[in-house]
């Protein structure tokens, strides 16, 4: 039994100390929002945050993670409003498909609480997450919003 | 060349041949005794399965209307992305001048009703522009088809268009009814009541009263039949951009894709396929996690039509399942394509180009005198590559067959009919018995339209009776195992008279079918080469320049790799070869490749209008830095014309895409910001083909297998990208998921050409 800190909330999880956090957060504690997309660390859809940073669920172990902050896309958002990330990919129309768009949301939210005012090649570098409908465009241009938004809406990333 | 052997009959020859093909279309449907005849049945009926909940009513099968006055649209296509949820549901709003913050979508029952007939509709080999009568007939024939089958599907970029009349109508009747219940309710006449945003309102007593006040009784209310749909003219809602109904619940985790499918009970299923195509499974050793904790079982599934060999490991959850099967020793009876290679397969193509039995797909006025005369000749072979679709979503399906009693299916498919169709057969349960659930699609692009892991899951299923299973392919897998875009191979000669125009133009394309490869699968007894099939030469056969004489004709190529419908299908080959052929020509003549182009299109405005468009947007005219280029290309696709010009920088070898400008004329853009939306996603699906796409084989095995092997286009790469989009009129109705994809790949390599004088011949491209 390893306990894990998930969106705030203490759980104990019965699975194999090397079950990669992707398949624990989404087979035992059903945070489907998580997703597989290579198991390889190489596509970006499993992106969560560990104590604030971007971190890939697919091949982090779970033994890896006790005592440590872990915060999913169900637990991006706080007092039942969407987190500015969320709301800039609902502004701008982002999502197609959708699959890729929580670790593509969770990788942003993480690059603007450590970077409030990203340059566009500093997104660039930092989003490397795999979109297969090519939402990039969009993604340029809401991340382009929220870096040049004025202090007072500051990223409010939960960790 | 050997024309000499080329079918050229009279025209009596040719009523026949294509009797024959839809004769043998027809055959095909017969064949599998799915059919039945549905045209006399009502659309407008609400099917069995949409039953009214106790606080709404059912208003034609179309929509429901709660009391609290919310509008839930009935939409029969799955959403993987392409902004039908929102679309579909528009176009009922627009009719009952619905407030849009009332309206709400749900997936529809499967019915024969909401068959999508338009998709087999589309398939008839005539040109777009052919208005003759036999073009009429076979397109009216396969669209009567289309509705026999009563298949629900998406694909082929028709959601709109199929919807279009069919949900407007709808909306215009309930409208009436809505309508008619105020009336009743105020004692005054229909006529006098308006609707103003989801409330009808009698302006001269003051009445009003919401949809959810009326909802009720209009719904006891006999169905009239005279509904009439909107003047274009006062749409208030249709060709605005509307914020897409699904998009909040994709930015917090909660929207439910397949593999977010939780059953109670469920347990997980990893799976390893045959490496070699149509190879079985000769044995396995499972001792060493037989007995491990978590792992409930181990399983052989038999190859079938739709599906290869496989083995599997069913587990508690799916990471033991998952490590448990890396660990059994499997032996395979590889069959014999294990020494299938994509070199060996190339020189095969190559031989097909020079001497193949090519069936023709347009023959106009004289090519081999035009050809043979003394003229600049231009010639070139060009190639591209096998690609997989690489959905983000990895394939995956679950299922539970309760013993002789029922089957149910989760999956997140293009094609909800088959899936039905394929569960009954695996399960040996009657289809009534079957239920289908249809979670998102974490992308399709044609993927999704196939059922081998609809087989493979129920056939699993039913081998633990009572017990939900979800199956879960790997990457691995998902890029091993796809139907893959057929490799093809094609061979241009044109002649040029000494103005440069061309008068003479033959094309041969060799490839495999994907029409044959899909039916094949699906109902093997219909599988014939008889088929003439339209994608193998959709983009070649059809294009709308004035050329006086000119020939297109197809080898069909048999090979054991099963290829598929990959977004664009034959149009995603034949754009790159032609466009980037008629850029030869345009410099071989040493003219510009937009004023060559525009004049071989005098006589046809619209599409003259979109390639202007895009050239002037991009600036076709203005110049570039030193190591920078321009190309353009166009394509007339699904109904839609697309042109694209595209900008590229050389950084030494390295071809760097700055900039793609878009024009597109869809005919009316029903959701604007969608219609952009599907023209970017398009572009980067197109320019990950361009630059990376290459599925290989070896030892009968694919080579790639992750996106380290396959790799995408990332928002690094991205370019910037630029959508004007041409409103030409509602009879010029296209799709809009599939268009945009075609010129990508041409425009590029024009573009490459025009900076570093590098023809680009074979996709990926690949510059020393």
């Amino acid at each position: 039994m390893i306990t894990l800190t998930v969106n705030g909330k203490t759980e104990d999880v019965d699975a194999e100390p090397d079950t990669p956090l992707l398949w624990v957060l989404r087979d035992h504690l059903n945070l489907t929002g998580t997703k597989f997309g290579c198991g390889v660390a190489a596509c970006g859809a499993c992106t969560v945050h560990l104590d604030g940073a971007a971190a890939l669920a697919c091949m982090m172990p779970l033994s890896a993670c006790a005592q440590r902050k872990i915060t999913t896309i169900e637990g991006l958002s706080s007092e039942g409003k969407p987190h500015r990330v969320q709301q800039a990919w609902i502004d701008h129309q982002v999502p197609q498909c959708g699959y890729c768009q929580s670790g593509m949301i969770m990788a942003a939210a993480a690059l603007l609480a450590k970077k409030p005012n990203p340059s566009d090649e500093l997104i660039a570098k930092k989003l490397t997450n795999i979109c297969r409908c090519g939402t990039y465009p969009r993604v340029k241009k809401a991340m382009r919003a929220l870096a040049d938004a004025k202090e007072g809406s500051k990223p409010g990333v939960r960790s | 060349m050997s024309a000499g052997a080329l079918e050229t009959g009279p025209p009596r020859n040719k009523w026949r041949r294509r009797f024959l093909v839809t004769a043998s279309i027809a055959g095909g449907a017969l064949a599998i005794g799915a059919w039945r005849f549905y045209r006399e049945r009502d659309r407008l009926t609400p099917p069995l399965g949409l039953r009214p909940g106790p606080n709404d009513a059912v208003l034609t099968a179309w929509l429901r209307i709660g009391t609290d006055g919310v509008v839930i649209v009935q939409v029969p296509r799955q959403e993987m992305g392409q902004g039908v949820t929102t679309a579909l549901p528009m176009l009922v709003a627009e009719e009952l001048d619905a407030d849009p913050a009332q309206v709400r979508f749900e997936q529809a029952p499967i019915d024969p009703i909401y068959a999508n007939s338009t998709l087999i509709g589309d398939g008839a080999p005539v040109r777009p522009d052919d208005r003759g009568k036999l073009a009429g007939m076979m397109r009216e024939t396969q669209y009567k088809l289309g509705e026999l089958l009563g298949v629900q599907a998406t694909g082929g970029s028709t959601s709109v268009r199929d919807a279009w009349p069919k949900m407007r109508y709808a909306g215009a009747t309930a409208r009436a009814m809505l309508l008619h219940a105020a009336a009743n309710k105020f004692g005054v006449p229909a006529a006098e009541c308006v609707i103003e945003k989801g409330v009808v309102v009698h302006a001269s007593s003051g009445k009003r009263a919401g949809f959810g006040e009326l909802a009720l009784d209009a719904a006891k209310l006999p169905l009239p039949r005279n509904a009439k749909p909107k003047d274009p003219a006062r749409f208030t809602l249709l060709g605005k951009s509307l914020a897409r109904l699904d998009i909040p619940a994709k930015t917090d985790g909660s929207a439910q894709f397949g593999l977010d499918v939780r059953v109670p009970g469920m347990l997980y299923a990893a799976i390893r396929q045959c490496p070699v195509f149509g190879g079985t499974l000769k044995s396995f050793d499972d001792t060493a996690i037989k007995a491990r904790k978590g792992i409930q079982g181990v399983y052989a599934l038999p190859a079938t039509s739709m599906s290869a060999a496989a083995l599997v490991v069913v587990a508690d959850h799916y990471w033991p399942a998952r490590t448990a099967l890396a660990e059994v020793a499997i032996a395979w009876n590889e069959g014999n394509q294990a020494a299938h290679d994509t070199r060996d397969q190339r020189q095969r193509y190559r031989a097909l180009l020079a001497d193949g039995k090519a069936r023709e797909y347009e023959s106009v006025g004289d090519v081999d005198t035009a050809l043979a005369a003394p003229a600049n000749a231009v010639t070139a072979d060009y190639f591209v590559p096998y690609l997989a679709h690489a959905a983000m979503e990895p394939i995956n399906c679950t299922a539970v067959v309760r013993t002789g009693a029922t089957c149910e299916v989760w999956v997140g498919s293009q094609a909800p009919t088959l899936v039905r169709r394929v569960a009954a057969k695996a399960s040996a349960i009657d289809s009534e018995k079957v239920t289908v659930h249809t979670p998102y699609l974490g992308g399709g692009f044609g993927r999704r339209a196939e059922m081998d892991v609809v087989m493979q899951c129920v056939l699993l299923a039913k081998q633990i009776p009572h017990t939900p299973v979800q199956l879960i392919w790997s990457r691995e897998e998902d890029i091993q195992h796809d139907v893959y875009r057929p490799m093809a191979a094609s061979r241009f000669s044109a002649a040029l008279d000494s103005s440069g125009n061309i008068v003479g133009w033959h094309n041969r394309i060799v490839g495999q079918s994907c029409t044959a490869g899909f039916t094949a699968r699906l109902m093997p007894a219909a599988a014939s080469d008889l088929l003439k099939d339209k994608t193998t030469c959709e983009g070649a056969f059809d294009l709308p320049y004035a050329m006086a004489n000119r020939r297109v004709e197809h080898v069909l190529a048999h090979e054991p790799v099963p290829v598929g419908f990959w977004r664009s299908v034959g149009h995603s080959y034949n754009a790159f070869f032609t466009e980037s052929f008629l850029d030869e020509c345009a410099h071989a003549a040493g003219k510009d490749a937009v004023a060559y182009r525009l004049a071989m299109l005098g006589h046809a405005p619209r599409i003259a209008k979109v390639l202007e468009l895009a050239a002037q947007k991009a600036g076709w005219d203005t110049p570039l830095p030193p190591g920078h280029g321009r190309g353009i290309a166009l394509a007339q696709s699904f109904h839609s014309i697309v042109a694209q010009v595209a900008e590229v920088e050389m950084i030494g070898d390295a071809p760097k895409v700055r900039r793609i400008v878009c024009a597109v004329d869809c005919g009316f853009a029903v959701n604007p910001d969608t219609v952009v939306a599907q023209m970017e996603s398009a572009i980067v699906f197109g320019l990950t083909a361009a630059l990376h796409g290459e599925i290989t084989l070896k030892n009968g095995r694919v080579e790639q297998s992750n996106f380290y092997s396959y790799d995408m286009v990332r928002l690094a790469d991205t370019p910037v990208i630029e959508v004007h989009i041409v409103n030409s009129g509602i009879e010029h109705l296209g799709g809009i998921g599939e268009p945009g994809t075609p010129p990508v790949a041409p425009a590029v390599c024009n573009a490459i050409f025009a900076a570093s004088g590098k023809r680009i011949r074979s996709l990926p491209i690949r510059l020393e």
